[in-house]
């Protein structure tokens, strides 16, 4: 389990690295390489270069304010977790970071190299969708911002040209009124989760005025569902409307039909979890 | 004997290098070499094909490769199949693969092309160049395949079945007809596999200058692989030397010998002149090191009003995999230990090891034992479920008593000789066990937690334990002019203690200082008679071994120091390494009794003078007895008549989470006999890895082959070897110390048994937590949640479980 | 079919205090790295995809898996490796570091394969929670895999360890 040969290049600005992605078709971003380098020493992938970001400048950063958190590519999972600021603004981050993998991973693993690898059963993936986050992306070309709900392209696809880089990532700060909740199964502690889900509901006073819920390892790509309607409902059954539009699959850790039941014993207790999270929200600031 | 350290909790002494990171693991050897090569093998992409052509034309040219090798390199023995270890004659149709593939492959992993480069990077590149045209055939997977034999395996097995054998006492399938009452169930065990932490690797140089090969192997049995080595390569066995460096865990996947690779860097390392290494990565792990566990097994029972065991008939089918190295040892150990503590009237038990398109089943931890015990724990459950019976009566009904033994069983053991049992007091057992985990009580429990809407259930399993088998190891012990006293034994350690532990033997027998023991295993150079280190034998025979050449050593130390002394032997003590006359001041330390046990004409020192030929010796008499020998040294060997077998009890207590089938350990209890403990600390901690080992086999680990033979979850990833957070959070330990007649120690092995109950508790406990039977091991949350649909009219939790008796 | 030449990289690194230079193609794992080009044997390679831990060094002073790193990315980096754990107290060995006292005196390790990785990763662990409850040493350690001791006695080694660092400091 060794690597196949690559070229390399450590660019210190960002213009060399874009101009270098620019240059090689078969050029890859290496920034904390937890999900690549075990693809490159199981050589399911054999990139002809890496382009290693980690001498970037200002690429680090984890800023927050009162619209929400700015993540630079070069922010270690680790360096978003431990933000007491960004989970103030966010409080979905922290319950969701700290069900990624494991804290040694963490340590190494980016937050934007995590939402652009694009894969459905990672969580901040689906979190950057449900938050209606974006990712800036750089280029020879210019920049521009991706939202999340048009980043996923297919199974660990995104929509990132090939000579564009992801710069950093916005997660929204949690309106008033709103609350968030988080929930998974996974096997071991700190494995891919068997199913995920985080919800986000926006309350109206005491009432629901809407409910979406993200879900991990139940689809191809990151999936938000709204189930507002299901929520307004009291005759309404939001997991039965989410599973609408899932597409849980068999694998060797758990059928489809076990997966379809966790997303229905889930589905509630989250929901009920985050609409709990925004009426305390609600109190707190009325306190304050 | 004195027992000042055995018995005591002494800490460890290899612990020091392996804390300090100054362990040397077979891939930390020869590291600052410039002249050493690394290896990468080639393997088989598919679980059944025919080889049509290798082309490696595409490698040589490769900048940094030095050699390739197919099956038409190789010459000699060495383009032979692999021996066939254990042969057996019920073993009818034994095959072993080659090397490299001659012109089949069957499995995904099997060695075909072998290359050594500058270093493992461009090796593997090198591999990535080789192509091999193959006709794909249709694999056989899985023991239902294999027995339908709609396809075969190997041509010249026409219904994949490797052995079929049987063994009876009395007259069972009689005594079930006869019986008031009777049940048959199917219990079927999935594959699992060692995964020590280190894999298998290889080094070895060929020294020009002397005609000497080394081979240092990450193997259990250094004299095993220095046969195979010497009879393969076509070298005398004084020519080869194999050194057992640090192992990073066995677990028995390192019994299995010679891998294709051991064989191929010694030859490498000849051919080419140079050092050669071979380092098995994760994946060639999964896929070329061996599995075990797989079995489907058929009983019938039948049994009076009481749950006694009139006759019991299992039927089994063993899956073996593509080829049988290590013989019909795994369903042999199934097929007599799974009577455990129980004496059925009358027992027959036949089985048939089966060939599949999968890698090769070698002993793993435990070695058939964990099926045996599922299997009869299972039917104590389903007869006490049949009888309305507290499980724990049922199993006291059954077992052997403390005036029984030795007990016969009337059968044919894993080494060939009767089984039977030497002793134990399994009554005395099951009483701790009860109070340990809180049999009595748990009604009481589960009621509470049933009022807080949880679920929970209690389980237990006993098992018997054959351990110790022969047929011998050996010791040599050298105490040396300094005082220090140097211990070889042959067989090997992947972690057990046994450089701590023997010393304490060592140091008590002779009466030495501890620190002043040093023992080495593993080293052909220091002890070229050995066995290996299998079946929880090394305690009971190397720690026999080294007490009894102490005891000579001691024995030549005092007559030695007798006579320097002018004292009677039996006035004399050893203390602290100074031989004494008890109760005067006259002594002298032991290494001047090496001094004076070897006669010498040129002094080396100031302490050897006194050895020297006008100081020493009776002028009219040889300086060496004709039926003595220079030195001060014990050698002698330990060959027991049979196995001893250690017992023991587990319990476990879990909660089912009625939501979402995740299954939760509340607490695990061991009761456990292995006779006298040299180390409760070393003791205590097998036994916490073998249970951790148990609740990955009962609850996470797996071999998920696909309908081709791919094996998919060759990764840490997808195999869910237990975490921290998977485990007990506590494991409550008890001892019971029946000491064994087999051997001068009284102790019986330790290090398979905490792994060997897991599959029948953690069923049982589930089983008693749903209310429906679990007949099939490892479950997943997915699957109790597919076992919860399929019982749901009738899914209520109640306490007693009903375990599918289609009785009568 | 001739291969061109695999570019050569040279790279400092800069190991328990010491600088080292190696040459070293770009897709040298630095676990290797550490292990073949420089000797340090202590870290070791349990899987090569970043799940069993046993190569967890500390990078910067944060456990990172040394098998998820190539040796080209970690020039900026001061890495401690098991070898640099023990202390210094005059002689030749050096002293056992408080984490690793604490395995000594629990039976914490058997086969010692996955111990450095267990080492590294509790060293940062207390350096960040000095006082954990058996509750948190159990997170401290639950992303390495050991297969010998069902980590019973390792939980015991972080307390111990952490009890140790007290009684160091106290008398220091």
């Amino acid at each position: 389990m060794k690597p196949a040969p690559f070229a390399y290049l450590r660019p210190s600005t960002l213009d060399e690295a874009l101009t270098a992605l620019a240059g090689e078709q078969g050029a890859k971003v290496l920034a904390g390489g937890q999900s690549l380098v075990p693809l490159l020493s199981m050589r399911l992938a054999a990139p002809a270069m890496l382009i290693d970001i980690n001498a970037l400048p200002d690429l680090g950063s984890v800023q927050v304010d009162e619209s929400g958190v700015r993540i630079g590519a070069l922010a270690r999972h680790a360096e978003v977790l431990a933000s007491s600021e960004a989970a103030e603004v966010q409080p979905l981050l922290a319950m969701a970071l700290s069900h990624v993998a494991h804290p040694t991973i963490r340590n190494r693993g980016t937050t934007v190299g995590s939402i652009v690898h694009a894969d459905a059963a990672a969580e901040m993936p689906m979190v950057l969708r449900l938050l209606e986050g974006s990712v800036d992306v750089a280029s020879v070309r210019g920049r521009r911002t991706i939202p999340a709900a048009e980043l996923f392209a297919g199974p660990l696809e995104s929509t990132l040209a090939h000579d564009e880089l992801a710069v950093g990532a916005f997660f929204p700060a949690l309106a008033a009124g709103a609350g968030v909740g988080f929930q998974e199964i996974a096997r071991r502690h700190g494995d891919y989760a068997l199913v995920g889900v985080a919800a986000h509901v926006q309350l109206d006073g005491d009432a629901v005025a809407s409910a979406r819920i993200g879900f991990v390892s139940v689809s191809d790509v990151p999936v938000v569902v709204d189930v507002t309607d299901a929520v307004q409902d009291t005759a309404g059954d939001p997991a039965a409307a989410a599973l609408a539009e899932l597409d849980p699959a068999d694998d060797i850790h758990a059928t489809a039909a076990y997966r379809a039941h966790l997303v229905k014993v889930l589905v509630p207790k989250v929901l009920a979890a985050a609409t709990d999270h925004a009426r305390e929200r609600a109190r707190q600031r009325m306190d304050s | 004997m004195t027992t000042k350290l055995f018995g005591t909790k002494v800490a460890r002494v290899e612990d020091q290098r392996f804390l300090r990171g100054q362990g040397r693991y077979v891939d930390d050897l020869l590291t600052d070499d410039p002249r050493l090569l690394h290896s990468a093998v080639l393997r088989s992409p598919h679980a059944h094909a025919r080889i049509l052509d290798i082309d490696v034309s595409d490698v040589l040219d490769l900048e940094g490769v030095v050699a390739v090798w197919t099956w038409d390199d190789l010459t000699g023995p060495m383009a032979e199949p692999l021996p066939l270890l254990i042969p057996h004659p019920a073993l009818t149709h034994g095959r072993t693969q080659y090397a490299l593939a001659r012109d089949e492959v069957n499995y995904v992993g099997e060695a075909i092309a072998f290359v050594v480069a500058v270093d493992r990077y461009v090796a593997e590149d090198a591999v990535s160049r080789i192509r091999v045209d193959y006709e794909y055939l249709e694999p056989v997977v899985g023991i239902p395949a294999a027995r339908a034999a709609q396809r075969t395996v190997h041509d010249d097995v026409p219904d994949n079945v490797g052995a079929r054998m049987t063994q009876e006492n009395g007259d069972a399938r009689a005594a079930i007809a006869d019986a008031p009452h009777t049940i048959t169930l199917e219990l079927d065990i999935e594959r699992s596999a060692c995964t020590p932490m280190e894999g298998r690797g290889t080094v070895a140089r060929w020294d020009p200058d002397t005609s000497r090969l080394t081979v240092w192997s990450s193997t259990q049995t250094s004299t095993g692989v220095r046969g195979c080595v010497a009879a393969k390569l076509g070298l005398d066995l004084a020519k080869v030397d194999v050194i057992t460096p640090d192992v990073g865990g066995g677990f028995g996947v390192k019994i299995n010998h010679p891998w294709p690779e051991e064989l191929l860097v010694p030859l490498a390392a000849m051919t080419l002149g140079r050092p050669v290494k071979f380092t098995e990565d994760r994946r060639e792990h999964f896929i070329s090191s061996a599995h075990e566990r797989a079995q489907q097994h058929h009983v019938e029972v039948g049994f009076d009003d009481d749950g006694r065991l009139l006759g019991l008939n299992v039927e089994f089918w063993h899956d073996h995999g593509a080829y049988t190295p290590y013989g019909l040892i795994v369903p042999i150990i199934t097929s007599t230990q799974l009577l455990g503590p129980y004496k059925p009237l009358n027992y027959r038990v036949s089985f048939e090891s089966l060939y599949t398109n999968t890698v090769i089943v070698t002993p793993y931890r435990g070695a058939g034992r964990p099926q045996g015990c599922f299997v009869m724990e299972r039917t104590m459950d389903a007869i006490a479920a049949y009888l309305g019976k507290d499980r724990t009566e049922v199993r006291s009904t059954n077992f052997i008593q403390p005036d029984e033994f030795p007990y016969e069983h009337g059968l044919i053991f894993q080494d060939g000789r009767e089984l039977t049992y030497d002793s134990g007091d399994y009554p005395a057992s099951l009483a701790k066990l009860k109070e340990l985990v809180g049999w009595d009580e748990f009604e009481d429990f589960r009621a509470e937690m049933a009022s807080q809407g949880r679920r929970v259930g209690i389980g237990l399993a006993c098992y018997v334990e054959g351990t110790g088998v022969g047929p011998y190891e050996g010791a040599h012990v050298h105490i040396e002019t300094s005082g220090k006293v140097k211990v070889a034994t042959g067989l090997t350690t992947q972690g057990q203690g046994h450089q701590t532990a023997f010393a304490q033997i060592v140091a008590d027998t002779l009466g030495v200082r501890f620190e002043n023991v040093e023992i080495t295993t593993g080293d052909t150079r220091k002890m070229p008679y050995a066995v290996g280190t299998f079946a929880s034998r090394a305690a009971v025979m190397s720690g026999s071994a080294i007490h009894l050449a102490a005891l000579r050593a001691k024995e030549k130390a005092l007559r030695i120091a007798a006579e320097a002394l002018e004292a009677a032997e039996d006035d004399l003590e050893i203390k602290d390494g100074v031989v004494s006359v008890k109760g005067t001041d006259a002594s002298i330390d032991l290494g001047t009794v090496a001094v004076l046990s070897n006669p010498l004409r040129y002094a080396f020192d100031e302490a050897s003078k006194a050895a020297t030929q006008f100081s020493v010796g009776d002028p009219g008499k040889p300086p060496v007895d004709e039926d003595d020998e220079p030195g001060l040294e014990g050698k002698d060997f330990y060959s027991p008549e049979r196995s001893t077998f250690a017992n023991g009890m587990h319990a476990v207590i879990v909660e089912t989470d009625p939501d979402t089938a995740e299954i939760t350990i509340l607490k695990y209890a061991v009761v456990h006999d292995c006779g006298h403990l040299i180390n409760p600390m070393i003791v205590e901690g097998q036994i916490h890895g073998g249970v951790a080992q148990g609740v990955g086999g009962a609850l996470y680990e797996r071999m998920a082959y696909d309908e081709s033979g791919q094996l998919l979850n060759a990764s840490f990833m997808d195999f869910l070897m237990p975490y921290v957070t998977e485990v007990p959070t506590t494991i409550d330990i008890d001892h019971l110390e029946t000491p064994s007649p087999l051997n001068p120690l009284g102790i019986k092995g330790a290090g398979e048994a905490g792994v060997i109950p897991s599959a029948a508790v953690f069923a049982a406990a589930i089983e008693d937590a749903e209310g429906f039977p679990i007949t099939a091991m490892p479950i997943s949350p997915s699957e109790l949640f597919d076992l919860r649909l399929a019982h749901a009219p009738e899914a209520t939790p109640t306490a007693a479980a009903a375990p599918a008796p289609t009785g009568t | 079919m001739t291969s061109q030449t695999e570019e050569l990289h040279d790279v400092r690194l800069h190991v328990n205090g010491t600088v080292h230079e190696v040459r070293v193609p770009a897709r040298r794992l630095l676990s290797d790295a550490l292990r073949h080009d420089l000797g340090l044997t202590g870290t070791h390679v349990g899987c090569e995809h970043g799940v069993c831990g046993a190569c967890t060094i500390l990078v910067d002073g944060s456990p990172m898996r040394a098998c998820l790193m190539f040796a080209v990315s970690a020039v900026d980096a001061e890495i401690t490796t098991v070898e640099g754990l023990t202390e210094s107290d005059g002689s030749a060995q050096g002293r056992l570091s408080p984490v690793q006292q604490g395995f000594s005196d629990c039976h914490g390790l058997q086969c010692g394969f996955c111990t450095p990785g267990f080492l590294t990763t509790i060293t940062a662990g207390l350096r960040d929670n000095p006082d954990p409850t058996e509750e948190e040493a159990r997170e401290m350690i639950a992303g390495n895999l050991c297969r010998c001791t069902g980590y019973q006695n390792i939980v015991k080694s972080v307390l111990r360890a952490a009890e140790i660092e007290r009684e160091r400091g106290e008398s220091a």
